[in-house]
């Protein structure tokens, strides 16, 4: 431990120390994102392909009008997220958001069930009428774009 | 008038930074008298006027002049003062002009006051620092002018409400303060880059202005993670939300760079390595300002959307950054090596530090910038805790330990031996809370190791103080004594937060008690209350501690109506060992009101510890400054002395 680097070779050493610390952290990082992050799906990915029950993912779609029940303990909700295609039961326990409304988009964060139910921890809906989460904006569209095709038929 | 003031003002501002980079780089080839004929004075003259721009702006927005466009989207007459004043920039273009605003001032503060370094190594500096500040002149001028004018004045749409909380006051100037004030840091380390001047003197002139930079970094985050915690009502105090990350990533880079250069000053070693951390310190400031400012991140802090504003700021990153690092890949190799030290030394401690704090900051940023290149092949992810939690404590536990161990150690060299004792006793300290937490506790790995991280580097925080008269202990000494104890503190109040938070969600009739850890809260009515722009269902709660007298909270649901928006305020109880933490909800069809309740003891240490590091910086930088002070004082009396001695 008390033994000086070697003189000429000390600024090599501490290049390659630093180096295989960030290449480590990189390698680990890269290992790490591959596996927590969570993926964006709307429901019909999700009722296609249903992800695994311990994988954090983000559901975003439209609140299907009519869907929103509230259990009896009062806090717990009931409603389906729906992107035209299919729709994927969503509960959730906790504080709304603010503007979270029937017919209005949402980002739910949680997990898909195997009884195909999704468990929100978490709801992302608009944070005032300018804002809307980046996940929506696509949709929103998309959705506007196949109104007007179903429409004009 | 006052807005096409400004605007002109600006428009002056912006050439005359032009005029301190002509200067400068004349002044390279030529020698020394321009620095003192131009640059200096146009650095000075530049934050004056680009001070007063940002004065026009705020008059603009006080008086509610709603012909200018800025004012128009962003205030209206009914806000509070402080609102409105603050509305100047909690908006893109206004906070740009901020950001500006700043840079010019402390380019002007370097100017005026910084008198150790040769002249043309000042001259570079002032002039990077020139051309850094013109390219932000040229987006704001080109691309987000705040002073625009409306042909017919509108209504006002007033300013958003998340936004109106005194913490918007305080909180961006703060941290813009830091942001940009490691624009210096950047402006000496290409300076000092252009006139092969990497010197103890050069790391000596640097290290207060790192300190400054650096302090404002940790209260505007610190203050930030408070403001977030009691104004989203989550119950959080951060989310690994991009913005945060864009404040966290020059912090953590800053830290690892004032260590640096402490290192530099006092041993002459790390000189390449320095240069380096300051030139991605500032890079991080503005890349973080790219993730926010471009809206290419979803966030709540994204004001704009715009593409051409990205582009533009994107343009700026790669000039300014891949300049310097081009800059510092030519000239890298002609810095001689520094003074050699061996590996269980003072200095081989800092680098450990370094070395650890740089893996966490490419952590972070890998996890940040992730969703945009998975985006980039059409494929949607977030990135949250259960990454960026784990993977950044497997190097900070580390480098924590190192904390401990480190201040301890002598400069150069250093034997094991002569620091066994207090290793051991710190050591045993760390145990004994281990065994502790988890006989009586039983909680999850990760806030076990915090909790004893925690009481280590508290035990060892103020061990370098062993054996040394307190009263002529240097200020910086005790500043780094204080701030690794503040580390200690606050990441005790994380680890207890974490692990023992109790939370409560339920719909209770009115009347009704609920229990939440050791408080009783009951339901005692919901009532409408009026605020000046707002109107508000407010609960009133009362909640005793442990069977306690009873204290009244009242959690709202506030309406406001320009521009029309509902936001919960929280309310909050504090008391020595926690916070009871109050959300009122939406009413049940059957009259019932959801409330969601958090016990979370300790949790006020969080920020406790932050703004003890900051304090920690203070007393440092303070020490540095006043020792500097002194030493000037002295040399102009030897000289006053010395030329009576001649006269006579």
């Amino acid at each position: 431990m008390t033994t000086a680097f070697k003189p000429k070779h000390q600024r090599l050493v501490l290049v390659i120390l630093a180096l295989v610390a960030i290449l480590a952290a990189g390698a680990l990082a890269a290992w790490a994102l591959k596996n927590q992050a969570s993926y964006f799906y709307i429901p019909s990915q999700i009722v296609s392909n249903p992800p695994d029950p311990d994988r954090g993912v983000r559901l975003g779609g439209m609140v299907k009008p009519g869907s929103l029940k509230t259990a009896p303990d009062g806090v717990t909700m009931h409603f389906l997220v729906d992107d035209g295609k299919a729709e994927v039961p969503v509960t959730f326990a906790g504080i709304a958001p603010d503007l979270f409304r029937e017919g209005s988009g949402v980002v739910a964060e949680g997990h898909m069930m195997k009884d195909g139910t999704f468990v929100a921890s978490n709801l992302l809906a608009k944070h005032d009428e300018n804002y809307v989460p980046r996940e929506l904006q696509d949709m929103t569209k998309q959705q506007a774009r196949e109104t007007v095709a179903e429409t004009t038929k | 008038m006052i807005a096409e003031f400004g605007l002109a003002a600006l428009w002056l501002a912006a050439a005359l930074a032009a005029l301190q980079l002509v200067a400068a780089w004349l002044g390279q080839r030529t020698g020394g008298e321009a620095l003192a004929l131009v640059v200096r004075p146009a650095a000075v003259t530049q934050a004056l006027l680009c001070g007063l721009a940002f004065l026009m702006l705020l008059w603009v927005f006080a008086r509610t002049d709603l012909s200018v466009l800025l004012v128009a989207e962003n205030s209206n007459p009914q806000s509070p003062l402080i609102f409105k004043i603050a509305g100047a920039w909690g908006n893109h273009e206004g906070s740009m002009l901020l950001w500006v605003t700043i840079m010019a001032a402390a380019g002007g503060l370097i100017a005026l006051v910084e008198r150790r370094l040769p002249e043309r190594t000042m001259a570079a500096t002032l002039g990077a620092q020139a051309f850094v500040t013109l390219g932000f002149y040229a987006f704001i001028l080109l691309a987000s002018n705040p002073f625009l004018r409306l042909a017919t004045p509108p209504q006002g749409a007033g300013l958003n409400p998340l936004l109106q909380d005194p913490g918007l006051a305080f909180h961006p100037p703060t941290l813009y303060c830091g942001y940009v004030g490691l624009s210096i840091a950047f402006s000496f380390a290409v300076g000092a880059l252009l006139t092969r001047q990497v010197t103890p003197e050069f790391a000596k002139v640097m290290r207060p202005w790192i300190l400054g930079a650096w302090i404002f970094l940790t209260i505007g985050i610190t203050a930030g993670s408070y403001w977030s915690y009691y104004e989203l009502g989550w119950g959080g105090w951060w989310f690994w939300d991009p913005v945060e990350n864009a404040s966290l990533m020059p912090w953590l880079a800053a830290t690892a760079l004032f260590h640096s250069v402490s290192v530099l000053a006092s041993r002459d070693a790390l000189r390449t390595w320095t240069i380096m951390l300051g030139v991605v310190a500032f890079s991080m400031s503005m890349i973080g300002t790219f993730l926010v400012r471009s809206g290419i991140l979803t966030s709540v802090h994204a004001f704009a959307v715009d593409p051409t504003r990205g582009t533009f700021i994107l343009a700026l990153l790669v000039i300014n950054i891949g300049g310097a690092l081009a800059l510092f890949a030519a000239r890298a190799g002609t810095i001689a090596e520094g003074e050699r030290f061996s590996a269980l030394s003072r200095e081989g401690g800092l680098v450990i530090n370094n070395v650890m704090l740089s893996a966490v900051l490419g952590i972070v940023l890998l996890g940040t910038l992730y969703p945009l290149v998975t985006e980039a092949f059409g494929v949607r992810v977030s990135v949250g805790p259960p990454y960026f939690n784990p993977v950044s404590a497997i190097f900070l536990f580390p480098m924590l330990v190192v904390l401990a161990v480190g201040p301890l150690l002598r400069w150069r060299r250093d034997t094991f031996t002569r620091i066994k004792l207090p290793i051991v006793a710190v050591a045993v300290v760390g145990l004994i809370v281990l065994l502790a937490v988890w006989l009586i506790a039983g909680i999850a790995f990760l806030e076990l190791l915090g909790l004893t991280l925690a009481a280590v580097v508290a035990a060892a925080a103020f061990l370098p103080l062993r054996g040394r008269s307190l009263r002529r202990l240097p200020l910086p000494v005790w500043g780094m004594c204080i701030a690794h104890f503040g580390i200690a503190v606050a990441l005790f109040g994380m680890s207890v937060d974490s692990a023992f938070t109790v939370e409560r969600l339920s719909a209770a009739d009115v009347g009704q008690t609920i229990e939440v850890g050791p408080w009783k809260v009951r339901l005692d009515a919901v009532e409408p209350v009026a605020g000046p722009n707002w109107t508000a269902l407010s609960g009133r709660l009362s909640a005793s501690y442990e069977g306690g007298p009873a204290h009244e909270l009242t959690p709202m649901s506030r309406t406001f109506w320009a521009p029309a928006q509902t936001t919960s305020e929280s309310a909050l109880l504090t008391r020595w060992n926690g916070q009871l933490y109050t959300v009122i909800g939406e009413g049940t069809p059957d009259g019932r009101w959801q409330l969601r309740l958090w016990w979370k003891p300790f949790v006020t240490c969080i920020w406790l510890g932050g703004l003890l590091i900051a304090l920690g910086g203070f007393l440092a930088m303070v020490g540095r400054v006043a020792a500097d002070v002194r030493r000037r004082v002295a040399t102009r009396k030897i000289a006053v002395r010395r030329a009576e001695v001649a006269a006579a």
